[in-house]
């Protein structure tokens, strides 16, 4: 059997997207009650939820408290049921600890934290489903989480990755996409000053290419921004309607 | 826009696993049509779709302007018509594209090309994402009913899409299947559908395409009164799983050259074992055909043999009986194809043009090969021109060894340079200015595309510079272009007798490339300082520009060397480079380098009719081994380099070391002699070479060297990340590359970018840091060496028929060189020829033949023949057979009672008057 092709030559994915297209995109903010904020994303098959506590007291060893600006601690994880095969996996796995400090330092990065300090902010993402794209949409869903907290942050934090066929970058990657085991590119910006809070590349990718990959996982942050956006209008409406006027 | 929809697939994998894929369904995919105004615009550069007014070939079925829309089998099985220029318009739909994908990559590649070509109006739609032909499977229905009723739902969609054009005439979409079912099933949704052949039988102009249908006759047509001669074939998940188990070996076919009823399997992997196994019969064969891969059971041990040293040639004499009668009941149109290699069977055609074709060559394809038939059914492709012309044997030739020969495209040459062509300030940058050095090249007469010079001078320190430069190609293709692409596919400059296939284009290969005298040229060099005892003492590379000062022959330039008057520039440096050069190959053989022979000839050609007049073994002159001594040099020197700088991704040449079962004949055959041959290394096996002479036979050295030659293995490129024996065994040397034939070897040209990397002259590019794409380039270069050289070889042997035809017949004098259980191969160092002499022949009692393995030697009546006798042998062309006009020897001397030369045939040809004609023709 031949390798899964890319994109075909009529310039079409294996799943019908063109290459600069997004999977679809579905988010709801404030589903949990209890906790601070919360949020819900799907993007294609790819289903993760976040949740906030805080700002609140030091838990625990209060001797970490930073002087200056509120601690972020972020925890990822990927449900039992979230991939194909049930897999048991050990919370404290070396491949989802460094995604959580991952997470951690992008969020360091965008909450404005000085306007807390001593004090700490809970980050928990989990992962439903695993479809491609996991870590980005845990960024996302905790965007809109922080968002749903009342915290305040510089900008959104949109993540997105992309991939190469041939020449052409493909945004958005899906597992199946992941698997063919090409350049991946992780990124997360801030879209309206377009600063960089992470930028992970795994496999070899020739210096020319990096731009145009680098390019088109831009460009995706951003249309995720337009759709995050929307999402966050959309629930405040609601809202204020419920607190009526 | 998007639609999204999921769709469930349960897939094997150890357990069984639910994959979930997105699948998403889009309003925006364009119908291909240009009259077209529903449909959202074709982005631009996805070719030129269908035409508003088909222009394809009148049918009487269809009269009115149709699409054409085939179904996957008759993509696979009939891609031949639908090459043809006259089918135009055809919608290739993606499920079709996808099935014909994971059943045969070649057909595959061929319709994209198609679907390319802007002529031809193919169109792709991708109708598996459109929204309103994606269809699901339903409950109970197998992946290939749900396929066709996909493509049957595209095809209604199209025809009521096309409705709603707007235009004078509708077109028709026309449906093409070969499968009854789906055909019914199609013409009760109301769908036109033929099959192939009603279509193409119902073009009006063109009654020859019937010819070039390929026979997949259905399940019931076959004839039930067949004998089956071979077993079935084993399904294909059985074979899997026997694989998988072990019970079956996956391998490569091999046909045997010499007896159709043998063939060997080269199993896949690394295993030592089990590595090559013969097969026997035509049972066992079981309808495999050459370079097939197949899958084999070992038999019982007891059931084994070994190769049987006789030769047979499939001469259709003992044919069955069931064969002859079917030949006869439909003698009108059905024939027998005899393939140029005698490795393939015979193929039954089906033709109504038999009398034109007879005598032709032409291209058929196999369909298939049923159970009760000795031969594989095929069709005809195309006709290339009668046996026998030098042009169509050329063709043949270039065809046979997959030799790309075409002429280049627009595309292609659209990225030479401008002319009148000239050194800019931009070209300095990186460069050195080299012209002031006394730089020459020694070549070939008649060598056109030089890619080398060299030069040598004393420095002021006592030592001696010495500097290899090679023509900068790499200057001129740059990476990914159209130029780029077809040069690696093309590998290698194939060198016929009469004719050069180019690798790059004439502008450059034969003048912008070609390091010409007195003319500025740009090159990359490669420059030592050296002592006296021509040891390295610095390397350095640099792009350069040089100024040759003069090109030379071998000839030339050994008679500067050897004159006492010459005193020149030119000459001087000749002369050191020669001295250096016997040091560094005295150096090279006491490494343990080996120095090999291969008889090679050459043709004096008639310079009007460019028959061969002569044929001459080459000779060989200090200055040859002089360049050669260099050359390996620069090689070592930027494989080295290269090595050291991409330990990843350097492009290097190895030869690996022959298993030393190679070399049995080689050394039985000397024992015969009285002489060893030592086998245990390289440095080893060059002294016993050396020391292997006879005073009473001179001849047998270079004999024993041929012999050795045949024992090796054949040397290739690889990628340096991909292995970890760089090893060359010829050379002795630890690592190599080719560097020093950039015009005629797209290896060279790699290097030339790599080592230009290395040296901070250019910049990369993502293929070339790429070891898998490397290492899927170094398949196809070796392919495309190991093609060449076989062409060279096949247009040697056409070209000694011609010479044979002209010069009637001949005695000459011979070695027996191999010893077979009914022939002797013999080789005639006048013409460097090697030629079969059987000792059987068809209506003549058989000689008394006695067979001795161990010696080897064959006794045929009373006279015994051991490997290495002289011989004289009677030579002359059997034309009697115009496919396989052949070279026939007989033996004269030792004289065998029952061999004699056959009179009758000797007087058929010289009856011909041809000799003579010829030699007259000569005298003007």
């Amino acid at each position: 059997m031949a390798a899964p092709e890319l994109l075909s030559d009529e310039g079409y994915r294996a799943d019908g997207r063109r290459p600069a297209e997004l999977r679809k995109i579905r988010a709801r903010m404030g589903v949990f009650a209890q906790a601070d904020g919360s949020a819900y994303i799907e993007q294609g098959n790819t289903k993760a939820l976040a949740v906030v506590y805080g700002p609140h007291e030091m838990r625990g060893s209060r001797s970490k408290a930073l002087p200056d600006r509120a601690l972020v601690n972020c925890q990822y994880s990927v449900a039992t049921f979230g991939t194909g095969e049930r897999r048991r996996r050990p919370r404290g796995d070396r491949q989802t600890g460094e995604l959580a400090l991952q997470l951690q330092q992008t969020f360091e990065a965008a909450i404005l934290t000085q306007l807390h300090p001593r004090s700490q902010i809970d980050i928990y993402v989990q992962i439903l489903q695993a479809d491609g794209g996991n870590y980005c949409a845990g960024v996302n869903a905790a965007t809109l989480a922080v968002m749903d907290a009342g915290i305040p942050m510089r900008d959104y934090v949109c993540a997105c990755s992309a991939g190469l066929a041939e020449d052409t970058p493909l945004a958005d990657l899906s597992s199946p996409e992941e698997a063919v085991g090409g350049p991946r590119l992780v990124l997360a910006l801030l879209p309206a000053s377009g600063q960089i809070a992470l930028l992970q590349l795994s496999a070899r990718l020739h210096q020319e290419r990096l731009e145009a990959v680098l390019e088109a996982a831009g460009q995706a942050c951003r249309a995720l921004h337009a759709v995050l956006d929307r999402v966050v209008r959309e629930r405040l409406r609601e809202v204020t309607a419920l607190l009526g006027d | 826009m998007l639609t999204s929809r999921t769709f469930l697939k349960r897939t094997r994998a150890g357990a069984v696993v639910k994959v979930v894929r997105e699948h998403y369904l889009r309003e925006d995919i364009p119908c291909g049509a240009a009259a077209c105004r529903l449909c959202p615009p074709r982005p631009a550069g996805a070719g030129r779709g269908l035409e508003a007014q088909p222009s394809g070939a009148a049918s009487s079925l269809c009269p009115g302007p149709h699409y054409l829309l085939p179904d996957t089998n008759l993509l696979l099985h009939q891609i031949d018509i639908l090459e043809d220029p006259v089918i135009k318009n055809v919608i290739v739909l993606q499920t079709v594209l996808q099935e014909v994908r994971n059943r045969s990559a070649p057909v595959y590649k061929r319709i994209r090309d198609v679907i390319q070509n802007p002529e031809k109006h193919f169109y792709s739609f991708t109708n598996e994402h459109h929204r309103e032909t994606y269809i699901q499977q339903e409950q109970g229905e197998s992946s290939n009913d749900r396929n066709d009723r996909a493509i049957r739902v595209a095809v209604k969609w199209y025809s009521e899409h096309l409705k709603k054009i707007e235009d004078e005439e509708k077109i028709q979409v026309i449906f093409l299947t070969n499968d009854r079912t789906n055909k019914e099933k199609a013409l009760e949704e109301g769908i036109t559908a033929y099959t192939c052949e009603e279509y193409i039988k119902s073009l009006i102009a063109n009654p020859d395409l019937v010819d070039r249908l390929a026979c997949v006759s259905d399940e019931g047509k076959e004839i039930e009164s067949g004998k089956i001669i071979f077993p079935e074939h084993i399904p294909l998940s059985k074979l899997q799983q026997g694989i998988k188990s072990g019970v079956y070996l996956q391998g490569t076919y091999r046909a045997s050259r010499d007896n159709y009823l043998e063939a060997t399997v080269w199993v896949h992997g690394d295993a030592e074992e089990n590595k090559e196994i013969i097969i026997q019969g035509l049972k066992h064969l079981n309808r495999a055909v050459h370079e097939d891969i197949v899958a084999v059971e070992l038999l019982a041990k007891d059931e084994w043999v070994a190769l049987s040293s006789v030769i047979l040639q499939d001469d259709g004499q003992n044919e069955d009986d069931i064969e002859n009668e079917e030949e006869k009941e439909n003698i009108a149109r059905r024939h027998l194809f005899t393939p140029a290699d005698r490795r393939i069977p015979r193929i039954r055609i089906e033709t109504r043009q038999a009398d034109t074709l007879e005598g032709q060559r032409i291209i058929v394809a196999i369909d298939g090969w049923p159970r009760n038939s000795r031969y594989p059914n095929g069709h005809f492709v195309k006709n290339l021109g009668s046996a026998g012309d030098k042009e169509t044997e050329t063709e043949v030739l270039l065809l046979e060894h997959d030799v790309p020969h075409q002429p280049f495209s627009q595309g292609v040459l659209s990225f030479l340079p401008k002319m009148p062509w000239s050194i800019t300030e931009q070209d300095m940058k990186y460069r050195e200015d080299l012209r002031h050095l006394c730089v020459c090249s020694v070549d070939p007469p008649g060598c056109t595309d030089i890619d080398d010079a060299l030069h040598c001078r004393e420095v002021e320190n006592g030592n001696i510079e010495v500097g290899v430069h090679i023509a900068d190609v790499s200057h001129f293709i740059r990476p990914g272009n159209a130029l780029d692409e077809e040069s690696a596919k093309r590998g290698t400059t194939v060198y016929l007798c009469e004719k050069r296939i180019d690798m790059v284009p004439e502008l450059l290969s034969s003048n912008l490339c070609s390091l010409r005298s007195n003319v500025d040229r740009l090159a990359f060099s490669c420059i030592w300082e050296m002592n006296h005892k021509a040891e390295i003492l610095k390397t350095r590379f640099t792009k350069s520009i040089i100024n040759s000062k003069a090109s030379l022959t071998y000839a030339e330039a050994q008679m500067r060397i050897d004159s006492t008057t010459m005193n020149d520039d030119i000459t001087t440096s000749l002369r050191g480079l020669n001295k250096l050069a016997k040091i560094l190959k005295k150096k090279r053989i006491d490494n343990g380098a080996l120095t090999l022979s291969s008889p090679e000839v050459r043709f004096h050609m008639d310079s009007e009719t460019h028959d061969p007049i002569d044929l001459q073994t080459k000779e060989l002159k200090e200055t040859n081994s002089m360049v050669e001594e260099f050359m390996l040099l620069a090689n070592v020197s930027v494989a080295q380099k290269i090595y050291e700088e991409f330990p990843e991704f350097a492009l290097l040449r190895k030869h690996p070391a022959p298993p030393p079962s190679n070399y049995d004949i080689l050394v039985k055959a000397a024992k015969s002699k009285n002489l060893e041959i030592k086998t245990d290394s390289a440095k080893a096996l060059a002294e016993s070479l050396d020391k292997a002479e006879s005073p009473e036979f001179p001849y047998l050295n270079t004999l024993l060297r041929i012999l050795t030659t045949r024992c090796m293995m054949q040397a290739v490129y690889f990628c340096s990340g991909m292995d970890n024996d760089f090893h060359h065994y010829g050379l002795a040397s630890p690592i190599y590359t080719h560097f020093t034939s950039p015009i005629r070897r797209y290896a060279d040209i790699i290097v030339h970018r790599l080592l230009a990397v290395a040296i901070g002259a250019d910049s990369t590019y993502p293929e070339l840091t790429d070891k898998h794409k490397l290492a899927d380039m170094c398949k196809n270069l070796n392919y495309r060496h190991k093609m060449a050289q076989y062409a060279q070889r096949a247009s040697v042997a056409f070209h000694t028929q011609l010479f044979f035809k002209s010069k009637g017949i001949v005695n000459e004098d011979a070695y027996i060189l191999f010893v077979r259980k009914n022939a002797v191969v013999v080789l005639i160092p006048k013409y460097g020829l090697e030629g079969t002499v059987f000792f059987e022949e068809k209506g003549k009692p058989t000689p008394r033949l006695d067979y001795n393995n161990e010696v080897p030697s064959l006794t045929v009546e009373d006279t015994t023949l051991h490997v290495f006798d002289k011989v004289k042998v009677n030579i002359m062309l059997d034309a009697s057979n115009i496919q396989h006009q052949k070279i026939r020897m007989v033996l004269v001397e030792p004289k065998i009672v029952e061999n004699d030369v056959p009179a009758n045939l000797s007087t058929e040809i010289s009856s011909k008057n041809e000799p003579e004609k010829k030699k007259k023709k000569l005298q003007k």
